[in-house]
């Protein structure tokens, strides 16, 4: 097997809060394939988006990596100078935000912005990156003639396709997403979800695709990672995720989340209860306290993420047990009532 | 079968947009957010409004809670023209209809604490204070926030989404309505959370009988909470009917690619490909004759001169001039 085109190796990273430090990506650990689209998953304060943001290096002023090596294309964007990165931004690894109304600016014409990208980071003269935009407009299928247009007069869907041209400028290896569609209708999202495939398959990108919503995961991402509460809790291709999920948390997600394709409407059940605390996490293992399957020891010994099965990584006690869990958890009374 | 709690007759919301400069030089215009909308909703019915962005569903919900009055048609509440309430009658159909809003951090102000946040209610509605507390503990315990007390004295910020958006849902039950409209009540929230508020919402409309309107983008959703279901387009009513026959047996071009656009929590499945491609047009400009035409893969000449009237067809009211058993 071809070598990952990124590999996240033991990655902390901590926000300094008033005298606290928060960790909120703790140990992180996952690969991204060359050519694949790979998912993070997770509630909100998971810290998908604050692994996603350091993938660029472009995090909080309060915020620094702690620990850990993340190995880019025989790099390690960790200990890179900060001109060395600087060249890796656009050219080998971009950003699609999720408003992109923050990511473009609003008194310059759309073309003017795409065009800098160019000139400043490509190189290009200044007609050449005028046909790159035209090109990159086709591309992401908006009408080239409204290059001159300015962002407020785009469409939602428009403005994240527009940025997403912008993320595609340079040809990166390596494209990140933070919920590039979830602001977004569900007929736009689908344009725009089948719109990163097809760029991904003709232009062989890797992408990473931060979200909460799995079907967005189920629909395009060829491996997903799922965080809790800073921590990847299990770690393998998509289709194993949704059918034979080793975590209960994913087993949960699952539960709460209502299927169209599904016979009658039946019962959504929630994961009961909040997150721990970032400042303050449990010992133990950090969904112990939301977890119908809990034991003595979940509670005070935190499991290690482990591979389970070829590229299957899992991080729970109860690993061993998860087809007799996974029945469990279908039944609504598994999961008690959610405050 | 009773009268109607809800009916609205060929309801229009048009919105002037420009200045006198822009009215001058013949650029002002007008926006159809609601044009020509008739459906009638029983006592104890919860209808899902479907669409996407700038359909008019929320204007649509914002009208029967008179937050919005509209400029055409009639929109009646067990009779009475909302628009021509006044005194007493529009005060009392205040408390009897009640919106729950998208965002829970923006429908609540931050410096009220939540017992004050119920309070409002009351205190604007008259109740006799001595029941206030009473009615707050049991509007809190409705909506499943149990142990209703120790959240009495907290302030927004430090309950989560899905608390919060339960607070939200407890203010607007606490004058016991008939009538509620939620907007997009769970799309600001976690995946894990959401269930439990729809859950919430499907229990208490069940147990007060409350007659509703579920304002969505998104199918799977509506489907989880209302038997019957209106797709909206541009301010026009395209298909209204029993949920799951829409879900399984769209009949309109518009409805059936909301259904095929559907993400769902499965891998290996075939997506059909997305029978539309583009977007809403401008709602300033809107096509001539069907609105949808200009995205629909069966338009032809007949649609842009004539707009299509609502037909029935089986169980089922479609605006189409195509669309056959």
């Amino acid at each position: 097997m071809d070598a990952p085109l990124l590999s996240v190796k033991d990655v902390s990273i901590a926000y300094k809060v008033g005298a606290l430090d928060i960790v909120a990506v703790s140990n992180a650990r996952f690969d991204v394939p060359q050519g694949s689209i790979v998912g993070l998953v997770g509630e909100s304060g998971c810290g998908k988006t604050t692994m996603a943001r350091a993938l660029t290096r472009v995090i909080a002023d309060n915020a620094r990596i702690a620990a850990g090596q993340m190995q880019f294309a025989g790099q390690d964007i960790v200990s890179l100078s900060e001109k060395d990165m600087n060249s890796l931004r656009w050219r080998d690894i971009a950003f699609i935000p999720q408003s992109a109304m923050n990511s473009l600016d609003p008194v310059y014409r759309v073309e003017y912005q795409i065009v800098e990208v160019l000139r400043d980071r490509g190189g290009m003269s200044k007609s050449t990156a005028r046909k790159r935009a035209v090109e990159l407009f086709e591309m992401v299928g908006i009408d080239p003639g409204r290059l001159r247009d300015f962002p407020h007069q785009f469409s939602g869907g428009m403005r994240q396709r527009a940025a997403i041209a912008l993320a595609l400028a340079l040809e990166p290896k390596l494209v990140v997403a933070d919920e590039p569609v979830t602001a977004l209708d569900v007929i736009i999202q689908r344009q725009i979800l089948d719109q990163l495939r097809s760029l991904q398959r003709e232009l062989g990108l890797s992408v990473i695709m931060v979200t909460h919503d799995i079907s967005v995961v189920a629909y395009i991402c060829d491996r997903t990672v799922v965080m809790y509460a800073g921590k990847v809790v299990e770690d393998c291709d998509t289709a194993t995720l949704l059918n034979e999920p080793l975590h209960p948390y994913a087993m949960g997600l699952k539960n709460a989340f209502p299927d169209l394709h599904s016979a009658g409407t039946g019962i959504l059940t929630p994961i009961a209860g909040s997150p721990p605390d970032l400042a303050n996490p449990p010992h133990g293992c950090r969904f112990a306290a939301r977890c119908p399957f809990a034991t003595d020891q979940c509670r005070v010994e935190e499991p290690a993420l482990t591979e389970d099965a070829p590229g299957h990584f899992v991080a729970c006690h109860r690993a061993a047990e998860a087809v007799a869990l996974r029945e469990e958890a279908k039944q609504p009374g598994t999961w008690g009532t959610a405050a | 079968m009773s009268d109607p709690i809800i009916e609205l007759q060929d309801t229009k919301l048009h919105y002037k947009i420009g200045n006198a400069v822009s009215a001058m030089m013949g650029l002002s215009t007008t926006v159809k957010a609601v044009d020509g909308v008739s459906f009638s909703l029983h006592k104890g019915e919860s209808v899902g409004l479907l669409g996407e962005s700038g359909c008019g569903k929320t204007s649509m919900g914002r009208i029967l809670v008179r937050l919005e009055e509209i400029t055409g048609g009639s929109a009646r509440f067990e009779g009475d023209e909302i628009g021509d309430l006044k005194g007493t009658d529009l005060q009392r159909f205040r408390s009897r209809s009640q919106m729950i809003f998208q965002n829970p951090f923006d429908a609540v102000n931050p410096r009220y604490s939540i017992r004050k946040t119920l309070e409002e209610p009351l205190a604007n509605a008259k109740i006799s204070r001595s029941t206030w507390h009473q009615r707050v503990i049991d509007a809190l315990d409705l909506v499943g926030l149990g142990d209703p007390e120790q959240f009495l004295e907290r302030y927004p910020h430090q309950l989560s989404g899905g608390q919060l958006q339960r607070v939200v849902m407890a203010r607007a039950l606490i004058l016991e309505p008939d009538f509620v409209v939620a907007d997009e009540p769970v799309s600001m929230l976690d995946v894990s959370v959401r269930a439990g508020v729809l859950n919430v919402f499907r229990d208490v409309r069940d147990r007060l009988g409350l007659t509703a309107i579920y304002i969505s983008h998104d199918l799977a959703l509506v489907r989880y909470v209302c038997e019957r279901t209106i797709v909206m387009y541009l301010g026009k009513i395209m298909e209204d009917g029993p949920t799951e026959d829409i879900v399984h047996d769209p009949l309109h071009p518009y409805s059936q690619a909301l259904v095929a656009a559907v993400p769902t929590p499965h891998v290996d499945q075939s997506h059909d490909p997305l029978p539309i491609g583009g977007s809403a047009p401008d709602p300033r400009n809107p096509p001539s004759g069907c609105v949808f035409r200009d995205r629909c893969p069966m338009a032809q000449l007949r649609c842009a001169d004539e707009v299509p009237q609502p037909r029935r067809i089986g169980t089922r009211l479609v605006a189409c001039h195509f669309v056959s058993v």
